[in-house]
């Protein structure tokens, strides 16, 4: 972001300019009023925690000797972090959000994509409506989301699996095979109007001049969306990428939902499920490294996508 | 290409334009609508009858067994739920907007840091704090408290980030400038002068903190084992749970769950706009 406050363009600035700064700005202790209320909580309830967190996992739980020995915390190097690599269960989980991931995130974005850009032609009527419907999901907690889709999953329940059963379908979305893809298409439901509302917004505000000359020459719709739209609202999908990247990291709320019924999902199914796991087996050290592992591999994600597409785009 | 054949080929893309938007619109509305009709039904038609038809309009039996069941423990939840969610997003939007203005208004050193210090807390996962939280609230005594799940909901840096490009886009420096030659201090300025003019922009971060805290799920399951502690998300979670034992519960999950989705979807609706200021900042910047 452009420093407007100090953006003196030019040569040096005038000598009264300066002192009027000096002089007239805020004391600093009414600067520290102003960003203490939310830095201390912001340091309290997010550096501080994250700081404990690397400390934890650094740690290791000994026993000392004899039948009676007790136990007790010590330095212990890397030696959490080992067992996390040597942790099947984790690179089970890994995978499985990978799969997750390449799929699920980009079907969601390209058809949030199409919708933006059909929402930004004059080929639609109803425009508030299929805008307002695809957004009111936002609107569901993820929980209560996957609630309704385990309705809609359900054997005995959904008018789906019925209407399937009714064609000569026999759909099990609980199985082995397919739970993984009902928790993506839980996730699917909720984000795809959210993300579909960022790129819209984006394409609104592209000065329609953009566009005459290119219709003027003749282009066609998809002509001027395709070279001319999607490459200029280029930011916002790849800030939707990342928060999607993210997003499908932290997975918990759809799948311990959908574990309630269905025998297909372990209690370790995502990273995130395995962090809590074992937190609850009172293996905080080896808990807090998982959670250290998957904020690093967020953070990897998240910026080299920002970094390779940002190259790509030559920006 | 002639005349003809455009028109028609407009046509056609106009008519495929809408059958996928029809689609996709059934596809969003289709659980909501499955929800509205299955919370009208007794426990017994939900397997026996289709789903998507209304049977016996049971509605207001449905809501009276859920509002009564447990000594009234789901009114409990829901209100848990308003309080976590609208007076911490308040908090929090008030503290987020102190925060932001003075990094749009003020020049000092540190500046960029502290709010690069900020953006890089735009990233980091609210669940990846869940679990070193806990173990710092049990070493206080505050697991099991509302402050557990309320004081960590205060804190939003995206709201920071907002409240910075808002001030600087919607607060013009003269304006600061000359109530100071007025006289009047800082925070006089900030709440008589700058507060009406982010009115707007502070519903925006307001509604995505109200989300926000709305929809979490993952630090209220960490931190709470009372039950009367419980936002509706935890609450209705832990009951979905008990349905394979107590059968009779599932009504009660759907019709709290309806319960639970339709206010905020109808405050939605009607905010619309502030959705789209935000959103719209916060993909461009």
């Amino acid at each position: 972001m452009t420093d407007i406050a100090t953006g003196t363009t030019g040569a040096v600035a005038a000598p009264g300019d300066l002192r009027r700064h000096n002089g007239g700005g805020p004391r600093a202790s009414t600067i520290v009023a102003f960003l203490l209320p939310f830095f201390l909580p912001f340091v309290l309830f997010y550096l501080v925690p994250i700081a404990y967190a690397v400390w934890q996992s650094l740690l290791v739980v000994r026993r000392t000797a004899g039948q009676y020995g007790t136990s007790y915390t010590a330095f212990g190097g890397v030696t959490q972090y080992a067992q996390v690599f040597q942790n099947g269960e984790f690179w089970a989980s890994i995978g499985r959000i990978a799969l997750f991931g390449i799929v699920q995130v980009p079907v969601m974005l390209f058809v949030a994509l199409i919708m933006a850009l059909l929402l930004d032609t004059p080929l639609l009527r109803l425009k508030a409506f299929f805008r307002v419907s695809a957004f009111m999901p936002y609107a569901v907690p993820g929980v209560i989301a996957a609630i309704m889709w385990s309705f809609l999953y359900s054997p005995q329940l959904s008018p789906v699996v019925d209407v399937l059963k009714g064609i000569g379908l026999h759909a099990d979305f609980l199985g082995p095979g397919a739970v993984l893809w009902s928790a993506a298409n839980v996730s699917t439901w909720l984000w795809t109007g959210y993300n579909m509302l960022i790129m819209f917004s984006a394409l609104q505000s592209i000065p329609q001049e953009l566009y005459e000359a290119a219709t003027i020459d003749g282009a066609s719709n998809w002509a001027i969306a395709w070279r001319i739209k999607v490459p200029i609202i280029a930011p916002s999908i790849i800030l939707t990428t990342v928060f999607s990247i993210i997003g499908t990291l932290q997975l918990y709320a759809e799948p311990a939902v959908l574990r309630q019924i269905s025998s297909n999902i372990s209690s370790t199914f995502t990273p995130n499920m395995l962090a809590y796991a074992v937190a609850s087996g009172n293996n905080y050290q080896q808990a807090a490294a998982i959670s250290v592992v998957i904020a690093v591999i967020t953070f990897v994600l998240s910026f080299g996508f920002m970094r390779l597409t940002a190259k790509r785009a030559g920006l | 290409m002639s005349t003809q054949t455009a028109i028609r080929e407009s046509r056609v893309s106009r008519t495929a334009a809408m059958a996928l938007m029809l689609v996709l619109a059934v596809y969003f509305l289709l659980p909501i609508y499955f929800l509205l009709v299955a919370a009208t039904k007794p426990q017994g038609d939900l397997a026996s009858t289709f789903g998507l038809a209304f049977s016996h309009f049971d509605l207001a039996k449905n809501l009276g067994t859920l509002f009564g069941r447990s000594d009234g423990v789901f009114g409990r939840w829901a209100l848990n739920s308003v309080i976590y969610a609208v007076l911490g997003a308040a908090v929090g939007t008030l503290i987020s907007a102190l925060c932001g203005y003075a990094l749009a208004t003020f020049t000092f050193r540190g500046r960029e840091f502290l709010f690069n210090v900020i953006l890089g807390g735009v990233l980091v996962p609210t669940t990846a704090l869940a679990l070193p939280l806990f173990l710092l609230f049990s070493a206080t005594g505050i697991v099991n408290t509302y402050l557990a799940v309320f004081l960590p909901s205060i804190v939003s840096p995206f709201g920071v980030y907002l409240a910075r490009i808002f001030t600087v886009a919607a607060v013009p420096r003269e304006i600061v400038e000359s109530a100071r030659l007025d006289g009047a201090g800082e925070f006089r300025t900030f709440f008589s002068v700058a507060f009406k003019l982010l009115t707007p922009s502070l519903v925006t971060i307001f509604l995505f903190q109200f989300v926000g805290i709305w929809n979490n799920f993952f630090l209220p399951m960490v931190m709470l084992q009372k039950e009367s502690l419980f936002p509706i998300t935890l609450g209705l979670y832990e009951w979905n749970g008990q349905t394979a034992r107590v059968s009779l519960l599932q009504e009660s999950v759907i019709t709290g769950a309806l319960v639970s989705i339709v206010p905020v979807i109808i405050v939605f609706v009607l905010l619309q706009r502030f959705w789209r200021t935000g959103l719209a900042s916060g993909a461009l910047k």
